[in-house]
């Protein structure tokens, strides 16, 4: 087991020409030969859908599964404030470089080179695509593109669909790979949910997946699988991903052999809708764009009653602008959560609950006039007023932060590909390109990165040997043996037949899990969640209670399944809090700050890459380390102010 | 607040629905449609009954998932909102709420309140896009679109496929979702080579599943996007000139 | 390579499917068959529902001409016997001498004729259409937010026209039923037949049918024939109620005042 290589396969050269160089070195696949594949492609979101879609262009055969109704609907299609390019469009000095630099800054120093210099060259080109697929991005009176600022950025490189770029893009990648549907090239297989990766010889050859309509496990055999399955936020239990959201795909290809790296890199997103009461089933974002324009504060005063108007300009405390001048209300997005958690936790918090911070506009509002507000951030005021009852072009939004992206997920090399060969991780789901934190509009640049682009260019150089062998046969003992594995153990989750419903487990996993390796991280608190997690999990398998049948839509059942997969993942996740004695990005360790209350980065220990094997008892992970080298950029403590 | 239910409840595609009748006694008025069906669901497992199944997702508005016809109104009675963004303050204590599943022949009840809407997928498929191909794009500024197509053809795009329009329509017309695609796709300069090909290919795919508008306007106050009735006009347009068009010369106009 | 709609479906699989899928109650969405494509163009075209909507819209457009015109023809029984009659002679001899009495009449007429037919046959096979639509209807009641009276009535209001124009041809065209009928006094026959209540009644129930029909029909039209320019709205919101009221005031003044004996 551990003769595993964390061969990372970086190509050797000039940054720069590291990505082209590697793109002639690769082996390639014939046109004609390339239907002879099969690829086995899950999750319809912008890395899986603009992957598949790629895949069929290029003349693959693809299988496409996905647990919605419609690829349409994964949960890229939430995302708000925009996607970065490194167009220099604005002529205020961003390039590639710069967005690369950027990028690995931002990331805290804690992601591959190679990868993000990748991205930042192919973002030029995902505009370039999108624009072409009829995307609506929004436009100058001249026609142009237009651009906004986000945060950890000094330039405007932002492309933006109003506060719905999430949805265009995926839309767009939706249509593409609707095409290739039409043509034949990707078979789709909806409310079809992967239950296990399949592996043969120590290759992935494919899945085993549940019919959500009719509960029949059902085999999916091909040359590669892809994964392109999302974050596992929902480990939180309260989050701002998609109620549906969940990380039983990787974990299982974790279980299967693959490696997963960097499970205690979580951003909390600094501009959620603070939870309003019990009942509340997850957190709402509101675009990190809202920064642009909105203005920070909370009151000087202690437990200040007051409501927002009523207090003067003089007692207030624009903490943002206060602490980091150059950056101000743009800070990063994990430096923005914890000042949050700080004034918070300070007890200057506001609204009834007394947990959020003020988000005003009022200055925006008089310097631009009420009409440009709506037009930048219409539909999220709306949203927001929808949610609280509130109008937030009359009293300030109350925000906090919230759980909203994973930076962690499965390792993989350059090319994409896990250490299990034939298993391909894009997206949210790999660890690859955002570090210890991701800045915005950055997800659906490594989505569609990915997806277009990388994949369709890598995945060649493992199918190439392979001409000639076909896709094993569902038939096979592997895959029967896998899906009687997987029956075996829905089966056994509705046996349990306890009395404590699925999401109460979920609740009390996540209440752990935002306590002990939320925002702050201690020793003390990940070692009780230690304890805590294994026991929480052994009462799920005593006594949650699961009603209906498989053999039709059972959503208890679906979701039973996801938490028990979260139950051990929680526990690898605080595992590896536990291990990185240093705080970076979304990591932040109490033991490690600095006297001003910042991360304080451990380079010599920790300027690693964590990867965790599975051993068969989730208590005893072996970790793998990929030391992580720094040629281009200087390693510095990061600076905002 | 309290509040009273009756709601679909159906075991299979083919097997009989009914209403039958629950009683929230402890909603809060701050909670949303469907965490009112969390409560509710999770005190019918405590009860030993089955919960009731329901698509929802993202919660925030944007995935189309959620569909349910609230008080005989596609997604409840707030104008622009969908099912997961209707919060129970809208709602008054004691309120009867009756909840029913989409109900078209193109959209079969699954069970419960879920529908199977693929026939929507059908329509994209058959035409709902561009023909560019992973890497074949041009720098994204050669192609210009004045701001005002663009923020038109946005109003189009903004469309979430939830199918409010076909569940609202009393002739279970898909005209306003398939014409807001058409018309996203149709108005960019992008769009133009395969304008007509695209409509005439959407619309026939349309037509074989769904019924046809009578302009009611039923479907755009139901639209939790709001998306206008004029894309309707502008599709019928399309399609009609599409029929008479010399295609061959269409680059001509 | 190119698969046909049918075969790529992830909505039948039922076909070909393997031991696990064959467990499936549920075999997705009952698959139509895929529109027809080949033959004759009209024949294509008309199968198409919008097609059919653009034919119902010209057709309804070119009989509201037809009404328009036929009233304010009929508006000159207030201005006398005389007047009338030579109205309605002039309506035969149009186009004379170039060509003989009752040509033009009788183009007019096999125009409006396939203008009905084509609006009403149109108008029946899409209500076939939309009622398969939604084979199993609400349970519970509907409550409509956009959709008027007008427009929820259309196809009563048809029906009713429908009845009322075969009615009111044999009663003032061939004098069926009407003893004291007499051709060419077209005066005349106008006040024997509306000096009857039950006549007049219907003719004025007809009448509001026929306004109401047209109320929803001439905003209807704007969206079926794709004239969606803003600058129409006015045109269209006002138009649809300026043309209905005034069709309404002048067709049902004629049985109104003759049968409550204001006029002659």
């Amino acid at each position: 087991m551990s003769q595993i290589n964390l061969d990372s396969k970086i190509p050797s050269g000039p940054i720069e020409d590291k990505w082209t160089n590697h793109k002639f070195d690769v082996k390639l696949v014939n046109p004609s030969n390339r239907r002879k594949f099969s690829i086995v492609v899950v999750g319809s979101g912008l890395a899986g859908a603009s992957a598949a879609a790629s895949l069929g262009e290029m003349g693959y055969h693809v299988q496409m599964l996905t647990y919605h109704d419609s690829p349409r609907r994964a949960h890229s299609i939430a995302a708000q404030g925009g996607i970065n390019g490194a167009k220099n469009y604005r002529n205020d000095g961003d390039s590639v470089h710069r967005l690369f630099y950027d990028t690995i800054k931002g990331g805290d120093y804690r992601s591959r080179e190679a990868n993000v210099h990748r991205l930042a060259e192919v973002s030029v080109n995902i505009i370039d695509q999108c624009v072409a697929q009829g995307v609506p991005f929004a436009r100058e009176y001249g026609g142009l593109l237009d651009n906004r600022s986000f945060g950890g950025a000094q330039v405007s490189r932002t492309f933006y669909a109003r506060g719905q770029t999430g949805q265009q893009l995926l839309l767009g990648a939706y249509q593409a790979l609707s095409h290739q549907i039409h043509l034949g090239n990707v078979e789709l297989f909806h409310r079809t949910e992967m239950l296990d990766l399949v592996t043969h010889e120590g290759r992935a050859v494919g899945v085993v997946a549940r019919n959500l309509i009719t509960g029949a496990v059902q085999s999916f055999s091909g040359h590669a699988v892809v994964l392109a399955t999302g974050g596992y936020g929902n480990v939180f239990y309260l989050s701002t991903n998609a109620m549906n959201s969940n990380a039983s795909a990787t974990w299982r290809a974790h279980r299967k052999g693959a490696l997963f790296a960097n499970p205690c890199f979580t951003q909390i997103h600094p501009t959620c809708i603070p939870a309003g009461d019990e009942f509340q089933s997850k957190l709402t974002l509101m675009s990190e764009s809202l920064r642009n324009d909105g203005r920070i504060w909370v009151p000087t005063e202690f437990g200040d009653e007051r409501s927002a108007a009523s207090i003067p300009e003089s007692e207030r405390d624009y903490y943002l602008e206060r602490r980091y001048p150059a950056f101000g209300n743009l800070v990063p997005r994990d430096v923005a959560s914890r000042a949050s958690k700080r004034e918070v936790d300070s007890g200057r918090g506001v609204g009834p609950l007394k947990n959020g911070v003020y988000l005003d506009f009022a200055a925006s509002i008089d310097r631009l006039g009420e009409e440009t507000v709506k037009e930048r951030y219409g539909n999220l005021f709306q949203m927001y007023e929808r949610i609280t009852g509130e109008d937030p072009y009359k009293t300030p939004m109350r925000i906090y932060p919230a759980v909203h992206y994973t930076m962690g997920g499965l390792w993989v090399d350059y090319n994409l590909m896990s250490n299990v060969p034939g298993l391909y991780v894009l997206g949210e789901a790999n660890f690859s390109d955002h570090g210890a934190n991701r800045l915005g509009a950055s997800a659906l640049m490594q989505g569609l990165s990915d997806g277009y682009f990388v994949l369709p260019a890598t995945i060649g150089d493992y199918l190439a040997p392979q001409l000639g062998n076909s896709a094993l046969g569902t038939d096979e003992p592997v895959f029967v043996e896998a899906q009687s594995q997987v029956q075996e153990r829905v089966k056994s989750l509705l046996a349990i037949k306890g009395s404590r419903s699925v999401d109460w487990f979920h609740r009390e996993l996540g209440k752990i899990v935002w306590d002990n390796c939320g925002m702050a991280r201690s020793k003390e608190g990940l070692e009780k969640a230690l304890v805590e997690i294994p026991t929480l999990r052994q009462e799920f398998y005593n006594d949650v209670n699961i009603m209906g049948h498989e053999e039709t839509i059972n959503q208890s059942l679906e979701k039973a399944g996801r938490v028990a997969d979260f139950l051990e993942f929680g526990e690898l996740m605080c595992r590896d809090a536990l291990d990185r004695e240093e705080s970076c990005g979304g990591h932040f360790r109490v033991e490690h700050q600095t006297e001003e209350g910042e991360a304080l980065r451990d380079d010599d220990q920790f300027a690693h890459v964590s990867a965790y094997e599975y051993t068969g008892d989730t208590a005893q992970p072996v970790l793998h380390t990929e030391k992580l080298e720094f040629e281009s950029v200087a390693v510095a403590q990061r600076s905002y102010k | 607040m309290q509040v009273n239910l009756k709601i679909w409840r159906q075991s299979g595609p083919d097997s009989p629905g009914a209403f039958h009748n629950y009683e929230v006694p402890n909603a809060s008025p701050d909670m949303s449609f469907l965490e009112l069906m969390d409560v509710l669901n999770e005190d019918l497992q405590t009860k030993g009954e089955e919960p009731i199944a329901f698509d929802h997702d993202c919660r925030e508005g944007i995935c189309g998932s959620c569909a349910m016809m609230i008080n005989g109104r596609a997604h409840g009675p707030e104008t622009g909102t969908t099912t997961c963004q209707l919060h129970m303050r809208k709602f008054a204590d004691g309120a009867h709420i009756t909840v029913e599943p989409w109900r078209a022949g193109a959209f079969p009840v699954i069970r419960d309140l879920c529908v199977d809407r693929s026939a929507f997928d059908r329509i994209i498929e058959s035409g709902g896009y561009i023909t560019a191909p992973t890497g074949t794009a041009p720098d994204a500024n050669l192609i210009l679109v004045p701001k005002e197509v663009a923020d038109s053809a946005m109003d189009a795009a903004a469309c979430i496929g939830c199918g409010a329009c076909v569940a609202a329509c009393p002739n279970s017309a898909a005209q306003l979702f398939t014409a807001a695609k058409l018309s996203h796709l149709n108005l960019l300069p992008q769009g133009q080579p395969e304008r007509y090909k695209r409509t005439v290919s959407m619309v026939n795919e349309m037509e074989r599943w769904f019924g046809s508008c009578t302009n009611h306007g039923e479907c755009s106050a139901a639209c939790p996007k709001e998306i206008s009735l004029d894309f309707i006009a502008m599709m019928n347009r399309d399609y009609v000139k599409a029929q008479f068009k010399q295609r061959r010369f269409a680059s001509q106009t | 390579m190119t698969k046909t709609h049918q075969e790529i479906s992830t909505a039948n699989q039922k076909e070909g499917a393997d031991a696990a899928e064959s467990l499936a109650h549920y075999t997705g969405a009952p698959v139509p068959p895929p529109a027809r494509t080949d033959g004759p163009w009209l024949i294509v075209f008309w199968r198409s529902d919008i097609a059919k909507k653009w034919l119902m819209a010209l057709s309804g457009l070119a009989l509201i001409g037809f009404v328009i015109a036929h009233m304010i023809g009929n508006l000159k029984l207030f201005i006398g016997k005389a007047d009338i009659n030579e109205y309605a002679e002039w309506l035969r001899t149009l186009g004379h001498p170039v060509l003989p009495d009752q040509v033009v009449l009788w183009i007019m007429r096999v125009g409006l004729l396939a203008a009905v037919v084509v609006h009403i046959s149109a108008a029946a096979s899409l209500t076939i259409t939309n009622r398969k639509a939604r084979p199993v209807r609400y349970q519970s009641r509907r409550d409509y937010a956009a959709a008027n009276f007008a427009s929820r009535t259309m196809r009563w209001t048809g029906i009713i026209v429908l009845l009322f124009i075969i009615y009111h041809l044999l009663d003032l065209t061939w004098g069926v039923g009407n003893s004291s009928w007499r051709s060419g006094e077209v005066y005349d026959n106008i006040i024997t037949s509306f000096q009857r209540w039950p006549v007049a009644i219907f003719y004025i129930i007809a009448n509001m049918a026929l306004a109401f029909h047209i109320f929803h029909g001439f905003s209807s039209m704007f969206a079926s024939l794709g004239w969606s320019n803003p600058r129409l709205s006015v045109l269209r919101k006002n138009g649809a109620i300026g043309i209905a009221a005034i069709i309404l005031i002048g067709n049902v003044s004629m049985p109104l005042l003759v049968v409550t004996g204001v006029y002659p």
